[in-house]
């Protein structure tokens, strides 16, 4: 192999600029569509676990959908078929957006995930003791002050390594955004490769990023879980482990 | 206005397309597993360096895109062998590769549901540590671990459509091509998503079915 390495290219105009770009990009898109991935999550995980049959189906119905499509797949419907279905004043609004394939992209994003965070809230909720809601309303509390002051505490804790690893996955989804023109660092990645012909160097840059992003959020996680644990629950199956 | 009948005009080229996507998933699928058990026997292994090496594999690709993983290997086989290969074997060595990370995972917390004394029960028998392994460990850890297989083999499938990106012809890149061509894209991509949704709603079924079996 004959390759000579040139990393002191990456950080030259116009390269540096693109990269840092890419960065900021890739980050600020995962933020938003996992905040908007979260709340879409909540509200159709408590459908399929409410009393009414027909929530529970709509949620059904909702998971399996998007989950079943692959992601670029369901980039592709937002970006070419759902303004197509919209209404006409709408659709204009939405075509005359600055950045159309990064909003695009949030939409998308935030739908596929929200069907992943759903299924970890339907779980989280299916593990908290039965029994925990009698107690509580049964010490004298309303059910809003039971679900506040004992099932959330509760679902909260168990659910957060699934929620902060949804953060990582949509982290690394957001690099499928580039099949619609968002150019995040995946993308910056190919285009320095392209224009240089460093392919290693640049799709290091890339890898990096999700690497250390990566080692960043699992230390994160690590230390809220063990200062957020419940007393008696997950510290004894770490001992079992 | 929508129109049905390019669908009708082109299904032909989409089933091949969705054959060629099948396919590529089947060979993925092929190379990746053994790959993985064998990264998962390594992982579990006593060997620090060895068990250090193969954590450090699975975590490298599991923290990385599996597009960006697609082009790393693009550009790194020409360079490596000295010579230029075609498309499809370029995305093989990356799906391959890629996946048998996960496949690692899902097989090492199989082997390790299946417990430690087990491994120490089999080798006091007499098997060496290969054919405890082989005989003891693995068939009980398969069952265990094959709802996460399905689903697994699910996002394999997902997983696929990442080689539109170098447009090897796969069955979404096959839709985009048509829809470019008709500028029909609302037919093609309603339709390749109801051909995609088809498949891997089956196949959760499947993985559901064994779930069930697996808890009782």
């Amino acid at each position: 192999m004959s390759y000579d390495f040139k990393w002191g290219l990456l950080f030259d105009e116009p390269y540096r600029g693109w990269i840092i770009d890419g960065i900021l990009t890739t980050f600020h898109l995962a933020l938003l569509a996992w905040v908007a991935a979260l709340a879409l999550g909540v509200l159709v995980g408590v459908c399929r676990v409410s009393t009414s049959p027909v929530l529970r189906v709509i949620g059904a119905a909702y998971v399996e959908l998007f989950r079943n499509i692959p992601l670029i797949v369901q980039l592709f419907l937002w970006l070419y078929v759902v303004p197509q279905l919209l209404p006409n004043d709408v659709r204009i609004w939405w075509i005359r957006l600055d950045n159309v394939p990064y909003w695009t992209a949030v939409v998308g994003l935030s739908f596929y995930t929200s069907s992943r965070v759903a299924e970890q809230i339907r779980s989280a909720i299916g593990a908290v003791p039965p029994g925990q809601f009698k107690a509580a309303l049964s010490t004298g509390l309303t059910p809003v002050q039971t679900y506040r002051y004992v099932i959330l505490p509760y679902a909260l804790r168990i659910i957060i390594p699934a929620i902060t690893s949804e953060f990582l996955t949509i982290f690394k989804n957001t690099a499928l955004a580039l099949t619609i023109g968002v150019v995040e660092i995946t993308s910056t990645s190919r285009k320095i490769e392209a224009w240089s012909f460093r392919g290693i160097e640049a799709y290091t840059v890339a890898s990096i990023t999700y690497v250390m992003t990566t080692v960043l959020v699992v230390v994160f996680m690590a230390w809220l879980e063990r200062r957020y644990y419940i007393p008696g629950l997950i510290r004894r199956e770490r001992e079992a482990a | 206005m929508i129109d049905w009948k390019v669908i009708v005009a082109s299904y032909p080229l989409l089933l091949k397309g969705l054959a060629s996507s099948l396919q590529l998933t089947a060979i993925s699928i092929a190379f990746s597993f053994p790959l993985g058990g064998l990264i998962a026997v390594g992982r579990v292994s006593r060997r620090r360096w060895l068990s250090f090496a193969c954590a450090a594999f699975v975590n490298i690709l599991r923290s990385n895109p599996l597009i960006l993983i697609l082009f790393w290997f693009y550009f790194l086989i020409p360079l490596l062998t000295g010579k230029n290969v075609n498309d499809l074997t370029s995305i093989i060595i990356a799906f391959v590769i890629f996946f048998s990370a996960y496949f690692a995972e899902i097989i090492r917390a199989g082997i390790q549901s299946v417990g430690y004394r087990q491994i120490q029960a089999g080798l006091s028998t007499g098997l060496n540590y290969a054919q405890t392994m082989r005989f003891i460990i693995m068939p009980q850890a398969v069952r265990a671990m094959l709802p996460a297989l399905v689903t697994q083999c699910i996002v394999v499938f997902q997983g696929t459509t990442v080689v539109y990106v170098i447009g090897y012809s796969d069955l979404l890149h096959t839709a985009s091509q048509i829809a470019e061509r008709t500028v029909r894209p609302v037919e093609l991509y309603v339709t390749v998503a109801v051909m995609y949704f088809v498949v891997c709603y089956a196949g959760s079924l499947l993985a559901q079915q064994f779930e069930r079996k697996a808890a009782r």
